[in-house]
């Protein structure tokens, strides 16, 4: 399998055949998880750190369970308590770990372009567990392998992406990966919570939900970030939920066998009506969780496969 | 001491003319400038330019040495020899030091250090309210008195417009040029970019170009409310131009400035985070970068300046949002400023009408003349000199450029203050 990158920082640096590769090893690692017995072991005798200085429950036990299902030791940091509070910078502790060995470095961080300064500074593999609002890759990559398996392809879409799109990693990744794969993307949300200029990226702007889920295959939800906001976004949450929350009725506008995603967590009855969420039939949400594993399975045991074989040409 | 240039392209902002000649210096003075060199020559060193350029010295309006408080990121002595090696004669510094200068005993300090350790001419501006808090004026008069040549907060925009009408006011009862940062302040808080389509993918907080034009309108509003001197630090935004062009039509005492980077880069240099880029105000689309480089060219920006900002690697090592901004470039002026001249947007004499002429006739200095009689602050240099910038090779004390590793065009050969060489090419 080729691969040929150090670190997984964005879906920016991919193109098609990389997300193709990440996929296809990530549905077999969707396999192997549903198995009784559920070990592999292409990352034994490796060190995964995950540094998480943003509050994660989901992704971090994500990682660790993808990391400790391949035979890496994972240790877990949380960077909010520790050395962040006594003044060090971040490129300190990014050396300070360094110095310990670890093998693969997975990393949140709340400010953009901070994961990739981080990995300029490291000499091992670096996967971005969401900096900013800039990328979130995992989280694409999973969203895409949930709609291969339930569309049975990943091109040729109609994909909405509905909510807090100006403050949302997901978006952007997602954005990237579905246009590389050739889908046709439509973004729904008021204007205060548009990007500016990101018509420019080949995607369709809506603010009115009915027009904008037309007969769309996939329609993905945002978790509004309230805790992000500087506050007058929205009106208030409930006028949100009638115009933008998603409802039986207005997923009537999509197609009959469109699939609902939400990247967790979910503020039911914000963007998401609790019924809808949890109807088998449309929502794939359990699914994505599921995914999720494999997706960082995969992605850790490719970048793992590059380090060895970088470090034995070294060695030879 | 008698110097004489011979074989010079004579670069005159005033006339506007780009002519090969001599030109003599007698006692600090400009005793004679013209095709040939009429007067006979007296015992004098004779310097052969070869073709070369000869123009008056830049006037660098808006550059910050770092004393008092952090010396360590620049001082008089760094920033005074690097001005000397860009062919800057005339550092007007900015008071947003820290602490500030804004008294004059602070003013006093700074002149007497910039006499000592800077080889070039060293003029001061001090703070328009204390502490650059926005509250409540300096004491102008005293400071005036003490040598200071505008009152500027800088970056601060004053939001309470009480306080800036009085100051504003005040200023102008005893002729003092305000020089403001036209920003509409609550818009562009927090923002570390331009909003548009690279801010968005980098997922960095943006504020509109529009929050420019928008701070100028008010300043512009108070400007015909006061009748007070003011110049603009930096318009850097295509919206602001009709504002600024109508409101020096109204006959408005108004000027403008703008930096080097706003008229050389744009928010795509920005890339990966690179925070060497990250500048106040934002670096912005490439529409307003060509907009203002045509403003310059036309006169309506009357000022080109370095914004010569300091910042060591800490405050710069850090993700982008955290990180300080501001840029060096009394060093880089020159060529960068030439690229404009290379792409054809203007010729050499309006560019040394920006960069010295402007900035001299706006503070009431002497220099960005050439003409007998004049200051002989002459810089020497080769406009078509091309290097790959090394910032290790810099003299400022912060390497903060964004210009590292770039192809430029342009070599200072040797820059003279008062007639005396203070900088010579190796």
């Amino acid at each position: 399998m080729h691969f040929p990158h150090r670190h997984l920082l964005g879906i920016e640096q991919l193109n098609q055949q990389d997300i193709t590769t990440l996929l296809d090893l990530a549905d077999k690692y969707a396999e192997l998880n549903r198995q009784p017995e559920k070990h592999g072991d292409a990352l034994r005798g490796l060190t995964q750190i995950n540094m998480f200085f943003e509050n994660s429950t989901r992704t971090q036990a994500s990682f660790e369970i993808a990391g400790k299902r391949l035979g890496a030791d994972v240790m877990n940091m949380a960077m909010q308590a520790s050395s962040i509070k006594k003044g060090e910078t971040l490129i300190d502790t990014a050396m300070t770990l360094n110095a310990m060995h670890p093998d693969l470095l997975v990393v949140r961080h709340p400010q953009s372009g901070a994961v990739d300064l981080l990995a300029q500074k490291v000499n091992c593999a670096v996967l971005n567990a969401g900096d900013g609002r800039h990328e979130h890759p995992t989280q694409a990559l999973l969203d895409a392998l949930t709609i291969r398996r339930a569309k049975g392809r990943l091109h040729r879409l109609s994909i909405a992406i509905c909510g807090d799109i100006a403050h949302s990693r997901v978006a952007r990744s997602n954005i990237m990966l579905l246009g590389k794969m050739e889908n046709r993307i439509r973004l729904i949300g008021p204007p205060t919570l548009m990007p500016s200029q990101v018509a420019d990226f080949g995607v369709e702007v809506f603010d009115d939900m009915a027009e904008g889920l037309r007969d769309v295959d996939v329609v993905m939800m945002l978790r509004l970030q309230r805790e992000r906001m500087d506050g007058g976004f929205i009106p208030s949450e409930r006028e949100y939920f009638h115009r933008y929350g998603l409802d039986a009725q207005k997923l009537g506008a999509a197609r009959e066998d469109a699939i609902v995603m939400h990247p967790g967590p979910m503020n039911r009855g914000v963007e998401i009506d609790g019924t809808l969420a949890d109807d088998i039939n449309r929502s794939v949400i359990q699914d994505q969780v599921e995914m999720g594993v494999a997706v960082r399975m995969a992605a850790m045991d490719l970048l793992a496969q590059n380090q060895r074989a970088a470090r034995s040409a070294v060695a030879s | 001491m008698t110097l004489t240039f011979i074989n010079a392209m004579l670069i005159d902002p005033e006339a506007g003319t780009q002519t090969s000649g001599a030109l003599q210096v007698d006692n600090g003075t400009i005793t004679y400038v013209g095709a040939t060199l009429a007067p006979p020559l007296k015992d004098a060193n004779v310097i052969d330019c070869q073709g070369k350029c000869l123009a008056p010295g830049i006037v660098d309006l808006g550059v910050k040495v770092c004393e008092p408080g952090e010396r360590h990121k620049e001082s008089y002595r760094s920033a005074g020899r690097a001005a000397a090696a860009g062919g800057v004669t005339t550092m007007v510094t900015r008071p947003d030091t820290a602490p500030a200068i804004d008294n004059p005993e602070t003013l006093e300090f700074v002149i007497r250090r910039a006499n000592e350790a800077a080889p070039v001419n060293v003029v001061a501006m001090a703070a328009l309210t204390k502490g650059r808090e926005g509250r409540e004026m300096t004491e102008i008069g005293f400071l005036m008195d003490a040598g200071a040549a505008a009152f500027t907060d800088c970056d601060r925009v004053i939001t309470d417009t009480k306080v800036f009408s009085r100051a504003l006011s005040y200023a102008r009862s005893l002729g003092a040029l305000v020089i403001a940062h036209p920003q509409e302040p609550v818009l562009s808080a927090g923002a570390a970019a331009t909003s548009g389509k690279f801010a968005s993918l980098r997922g960095l907080p943006a504020v509109s170009p529009m929050a420019e034009r928008m701070g100028l309108d008010r300043d512009i509003a108070l400007i015909e409310m006061t009748g007070a001197r003011y110049h603009a630090d930096q318009i850097t935004t295509a919206r602001a131009l009709p504002a600024l062009a109508r409101a020096k039509k109204n006959g408005l005492d108004i000027t403008a400035g703008i930096g080097v980077h706003h008229l050389t880069l744009n928010a795509l240099d920005i890339a990966d985070y690179r925070t060497f880029f990250k500048l106040k105000p934002p670096l912005r689309d490439e529409d307003d970068r060509v907009a203002v480089a045509e403003a310059v060219a036309s006169g309506l920006i009357d000022v080109i300046s370095s914004m010569h900002t300091p910042q060591d690697e800490e405050s710069k090592r850090l993700p982008f949002e955290e990180a300080a901004s501001g840029a060096i470039g009394l060093e880089t002026l020159l060529p960068a400023a030439l690229r404009l001249v290379h792409a054809g947007v203007m010729d050499l004499p309006t560019l040394w009408r920006a960069l010295s002429l402007n900035p001299a006739r706006r503070l009431g200095l002497p220099g960005g003349r050439l003409e007998a009689g004049a200051p002989a602050d002459l810089v020497l240099f080769d406009p078509h000199a091309p290097f790959v910038l090394d910032r290790a090779t810099l003299r400022s004390k912060s390497l903060n450029t964004p210009f590292d590793g770039m192809r430029m065009q342009g070599k200072v050969r040797a820059t003279y203050v008062a007639g005396k060489s203070v900088y010579e090419a190796a």
